[in-house]
């Protein structure tokens, strides 16, 4: 006869990731008091593995460190730009599991098993991506700082209207997006360029999209 | 940032009992919020657990006639799901209206309902808040407050609730459905979870301690033109000075609710039957007892002409 399992949480089911030593109060049973960050200032690591532009990267890291700090100082992919760290310029946008994200609102710890995709993913110096390759032919940008954000975001933006994922810019919900410059720049909106290289940026997408801007 | 142990429970259920078991816990889904705001220390939860594995990630039919939106559901899926679009396009229409295409691809439809306030006061720790530190005064109310609320509001707090999503579900008669630690579930109008600041801002909502939400139910569809106008200060990306979540059935009725002005969803039900009598009729009762500052005077006559406009609209597509 099978007995209701009467531990109201499965054991085994249950991830503890982070370490402290910390003597703690109450805790359940299965949560070893080390586990426990409760009153403490100290730093509580957890181990990882990141699968970043297809290698794999086994990591020891501070719960609070970010996505984009994981990548920019753990392991030297510096592409990636920090901006406002808040998620107000997209300067930090990489591509997770296929979907455009701003890697510095986003915890390195909630990405094991994902597969992450940064601007050093998408193209080298020597072979650069059609959308590297037409920002630099559209002049998409002055000081740069932006750009890593807007050419993940932009190879992303263009998945998302073939995919007919609608945006505010789509006049019905009922047809597929169409590849207008109109619904680009919407989709982009997320990411600020302080040079102002806007119309520049518009031109280089649509014309990876293979439409007129 | 503070120092956090970091938990991923693999049901809705552990995750709700885990976070009683523990002090200072707090679910994370999205995070787009929360980590924003665990930055400036306003938020210091000492556990952190991860639900993005629990399921409730999927939008289902519902027995009535409705559907059922799962509370993992990002905004990105929610907008683009065939079902949506075709039924409920106010609701396709706000999330679309709402932040930027890279946070509608984390942000989940609890998340979304549960975030803060952007009020700029709440967000500065140098500034009087009652909402981030209670007892200590509000700074937005004799200071730069032309975002801010002018109903629903008190003398402690006149943040405004700042989804778009919300406003659109309020609209619809949503219901929420909650699991808390002991197991037990219940469903409730979302009407009923975002609370008024009266004296004490910093509870925003009706959730129990570590009450999770599970799910957005809504009704069979209603029919009727769907009109999200949402108006802010640039075309893109930005929070609502104003927005009108409409709903025009081709005799004039239906229902109105009013995102950026209010610290919950802004829908007065009686003032709906005003709707066949033009936007200032439904407006005078809509926003009757309002309390604005010099600073953000201007939404009241905002909130007449973009319903007018939503109205006129309604008519030249019925």
């Amino acid at each position: 006869m099978d007995t209701p399992d009467l531990l109201p949480m499965s054991r085994r089911h249950l991830l503890i990731l982070g370490v402290v030593t910390a003597a703690t109060a109450v805790l359940p049973p299965f949560i070893s008091a080390r586990a426990s960050a409760v009153n403490s200032s100290r730093p509580i690591t957890t181990s990882l593995s990141l699968w970043v532009n297809d290698q794999q990267y086994e990591l020891d890291l501070d719960t609070r460190t970010t996505l984009l700090d994981a990548l920019r100082e753990h392991l030297h992919l510096t592409g990636s730009k920090k901006g406002c760290d808040h998620g107000q310029c997209g300067a930090c946008t990489v591509i997770a599991n296929g979907r455009r994200i701003n890697s510095c609102l986003t915890l390195a710890v909630m990405h094991q098993g994902s597969k992450i995709t940064t601007i050093e993913g998408l193209g080298t110096p020597d072979q650069l991506h059609p959308m590297q390759a037409a920002f630099i032919r559209h002049d998409g940008y002055q000081c740069g700082y932006c750009t890593p954000g807007q050419i993940c975001s932009a190879v992303a933006v263009l998945g998302e209207i073939r995919q007919g994922i609608p945006s505010h810019a789509s006049p019905s919900l009922t047809e597929p997006p169409q590849l207008i410059a109109g619904e680009i720049q919407e989709r982009m909106s997320g990411n600020i360029c302080r040079c102002g290289a806007y119309s520049n940026i518009i031109e280089a997408i649509s014309e990876v999209a293979g439409v007129n801007a | 940032m503070r120092p956090f142990t970091y938990l991923r429970a693999q049901s809705p259920a552990e995750a709700a009992t885990l976070a009683a078991q523990v002090s200072g816990a707090r679910f994370i889904a999205g995070g787009s919020n929360l980590l924003d705001l665990m930055k400036l220390e306003i938020e210091t939860p000492a556990y952190l657990i991860d639900v993005n594995d629990v399921g409730l990630d999927r939008i289902e039919a519902a027995q009535d006639g409705g559907v059922r939106i799962g509370a993992l559901v990002r905004n990105t899926d929610l907008a683009a799901h065939p079902r949506i679009r075709k039924d409920y396009a106010l609701l396709a229409r706000a999330l679309l209206a709402g932040a930027s295409g890279q946070l509608r691809n984390v942000a989940t439809t609890a998340g979304n309902l549960l975030q803060r306030t952007r009020c700029p006061y709440f967000y500065d720790p140098n500034q009087a808040c009652n909402k981030r530190q209670p007892g200590s005064g509000c700074a937005a109310i004799a200071g730069f407050s032309r975002q801010l609320g002018l109903i629903g509001v008190s003398d402690a707090c006149i943040a405004t609730h700042p989804s778009d999503m919300a406003v659109a579900m309020r609209a619809l008669d949503a219901q929420v459905e909650t699991i808390k630690p002991d197991g037990s579930t219940r469903t409730f109008p979302l009407s009923e979870l975002h609370r008024l600041p009266g004296n004490s801002p910093n509870i925003e909502n009706s959730l129990a301690p570590n009450e999770l939400i599970t799910a957005v139910t809504l009704p069979r569809p209603l029919g009727g033109t769907h009109i999200y106008q949402k108006v802010r200060d640039r075309s893109s990306y930005a929070f609502a000075l104003v927005s009108v979540a409409a709903i025009v059935q081709k005799d004039g009725r239906g229902c109105i609710a009013l995102g950026g002005i209010a610290p919950k969803p802004w829908r007065v039900e009686r003032a709906e039957t005003e709707m066949p009598n033009g936007a200032k009729a439904v407006v005078g009762q809509l926003l009757d007892g309002a309390t604005p500052t010099h600073d953000n005077a201007f939404k009241l006559l905002l909130v007449e002409r973009t319903l007018a406009a939503v109205l006129a609209q309604a008519r030249e597509q019925a």
